[in-house]
């Protein structure tokens, strides 16, 4: 410990007294151990309890296989369609100015603020067989609810602001000076869109992305409205999870959990390394520029 | 229709991406939204009230909003402390801490929801020291609180950093320089620059917690009148198929969201301008 205090901040005014620093630091090591690191190593004790052999029969079971497909698929269209989303909303927001604009940012907000299982029970409200559009979709033989196409619409909806959040400010902060100069240059729009805007947001894109996915692959409250739970059928990775657990079969409860929990950690190291390259490289460049105008 | 009002706009695509913007936007939220507030409108008066109001809804809030400001406060006090430990001290794990803080917004929550179950039943690593001292945290009220602690980990943490990154330690010295103790620093010229921060963290992870199912409904039991919070209620009545109760009772739970959305916007606003200052 004694050796750490020289990496401080020479600051003596602004300075802890060295007991507070240990005590702090034990507090917060003890409340995170306590909340955090204990449940991810119960995630793989409880899920290597019964051998490493059931481990991957639990994996290699074809109902599990049957909820990682669907959690791919799901995943394969939700996320293309919210950063595609993301990308779009984020160019109009961060470039133009209109009227309504702060209303626009607060609405795309609103998934955030509305309760998994009331997200998913607006889809039953819209599309489940009481309903008049539910209705005449049924007629025609086509089911949402208790179905796939729910659990990708109740997906979308409760992953719909990730990307845009992601995005928007990143684009705010890169600037358009590189972009207008590409379009008096006399590029067309798509190619100063594909040349200059993409490159310049690549890092915050891939970050936008891997959240939207993460929350996608790992949305249970939305999708266990909407899904029906219909074995092998209509059940997702976190829906499989809970059908396992009810049954008592908690070692492959844990076992198809650690897979998530692999792609949570996944998601967290992902966002350290690409939340760095999002924007601070770009900002340099413009802080020159400043300094060369203002010379 | 918003009309762009940057003149001199050399940039093409606005009228694309705002009207894709608004197109998807009213597709995927606006019109499943605005159902709840049409199935509303088909309850009498009586059947809404009877839904919202039912001594089973009414300890449903109550476990909600108690849980839900515990997990809250609990997240306050440590978040802070996380939060000071990671900007002001050198230690040896930090960065790994740094990265571990959003792990609950990344776990899906029906894996929090299993594992927490599992460390705190009374046979679980947590739990089998606790079972011995009377106290029960899986499918008792206090697991329910245990859980959204978990959910709203991030948000005091994540609000009260940068804050504290941006506060100018100048300050601290001046005030040390006249006479200031460091507790009396702290209260006087550390705290009130926090205050609006920790405030939106608190929000947020009151929000959050509030909405929260998958990481509730195995620790908590879902025993009626006891361990059932207000998400759970509005399950068990879709799974009943009733439609009108649960619309009720999930138009209650919007509102309450709104009224903090909305307080959360004035926060931050709050808090920037404080920044700014």
């Amino acid at each position: 410990m004694a050796g750490q205090s020289q990496r401080e901040p020479q600051r003596p005014g602004a300075a802890d007294p060295p007991w507070v620093r240990r005590a702090l630091i034990a507090i917060a090591l003890v409340f995170l151990a306590l909340f955090l690191f204990v449940p991810v190593i119960a995630v793989f004790a409880e899920a290597l309890r019964k051998g490493i052999g059931a481990y991957f029969a639990a994996i290699a079971d074809p109902e599990a296989r049957a909820a990682i497909r669907l959690t791919l698929m799901t995943a394969a269209i939700a996320v293309p369609l919210n950063v595609t989303f993301g990308v779009g909303a984020s160019w109009a927001i961060a470039r133009f100015d209109f009227a309504g604009k702060q209303t626009l940012l607060t609405l795309i907000d609103i998934p955030f603020s509305v309760s998994p299982v009331i997200s998913g029970m607006l889809f039953v409200l819209l599309l489940g067989v009481r309903a008049p559009l539910g209705a005449l979709l049924a007629d025609h033989g086509i089911r949402v609810i208790f179905a796939e196409p729910g659990i990708v619409l109740a997906t979308i909806f409760v992953t719909f602001p990730l990307a845009a959040r992601e995005l928007i400010p990143i684009m705010q902060a890169v600037g358009s000076e590189e972009e207008e100069a590409a379009m008096v240059l006399g590029a067309s729009g798509w190619q100063m869109f594909f040349r200059v805007t993409i490159p310049n947001v690549k890092w915050g894109l891939l970050y936008g992305l891997v959240l939207c996915n993460a929350r996608a692959m790992g949305e249970f409250g939305a999708v266990s409205v909407v899904s029906g739970h219909i074995r092998g059928q209509t059940n997702t990775m976190p829906l499989y999870i809970e059908i396992l657990y009810n049954d008592y079969q908690f070692a492959a409860a844990f076992a198809v959990s650690s897979i998530l929990t692999l792609l949570a950690i996944a998601t967290l190291i992902a966002k350290r390394f690409l939340q760095r390259r999002a924007v601070p490289a770009k900002l340099e460049k413009h802080d020159d520029l400043a300094v060369k105008v203002a010379a | 229709m918003a009309i762009n009002t940057k003149r001199n706009n050399v940039l093409p695509g606005f009228n694309l991406t705002l009207g894709f913007t608004l197109a998807y936007l009213g597709i995927v939220v606006l019109i499943p939204l605005s159902t709840i507030f049409f199935k509303t409108f088909t309850l009498t008066w009586a059947q809404f009230w009877a839904a919202v109001a039912s001594p089973r809804t009414v300890a449903a809030y109550r476990l909600s909003f108690g849980a839900s400001i515990a997990g809250a406060t609990v997240n306050s006090v440590f978040g802070l402390i996380v939060a000071w430990s990671l900007v002001r001290y050198e230690f040896p794990v930090k960065s790994l801490i740094d990265v571990m803080v959003d792990l609950p917004f990344a776990l899906p929550t029906s894996v929090a929801g299993i594992t927490l179950t599992a460390i705190y039943a009374s046979n679980g690593w947590i739990g089998g020291w606790l079972a011995p001292l009377g106290i029960k945290v899986a499918y008792a009220p206090l697991g329910v609180a245990v859980a959204l602690t978990f959910v709203g980990l991030p948000f005091v943490v994540r609000t009260v950093q940068p804050v504290l990154e941006d506060l100018d330690q100048e300050y601290e010295e001046a005030a040390a320089t006249l006479g200031a103790s460091r507790l009396q620093t702290f209260v006087l010229v550390i705290a009130p620059a926090l205050i609006p921060a920790l405030l939106t963290g608190f929000a947020l992870a009151f929000a959050r917690a509030l909405g929260e199912y998958g990481s509730v409904v195995f620790i908590s039991g879902n025993m009626p009148m006891r361990t059932e919070v207000v998400p759970l209620l509005i399950m068990s009545k879709l799974e009943q198929f009733d439609y009108a109760g649960a619309t009720a009772i999930a138009l209650v739970m919007l509102s309450v969201s709104f009224v903090l959305l909305l307080g959360i916007n004035v926060l931050q606003r709050w808090s920037s301008r404080r920044l700014a200052a």
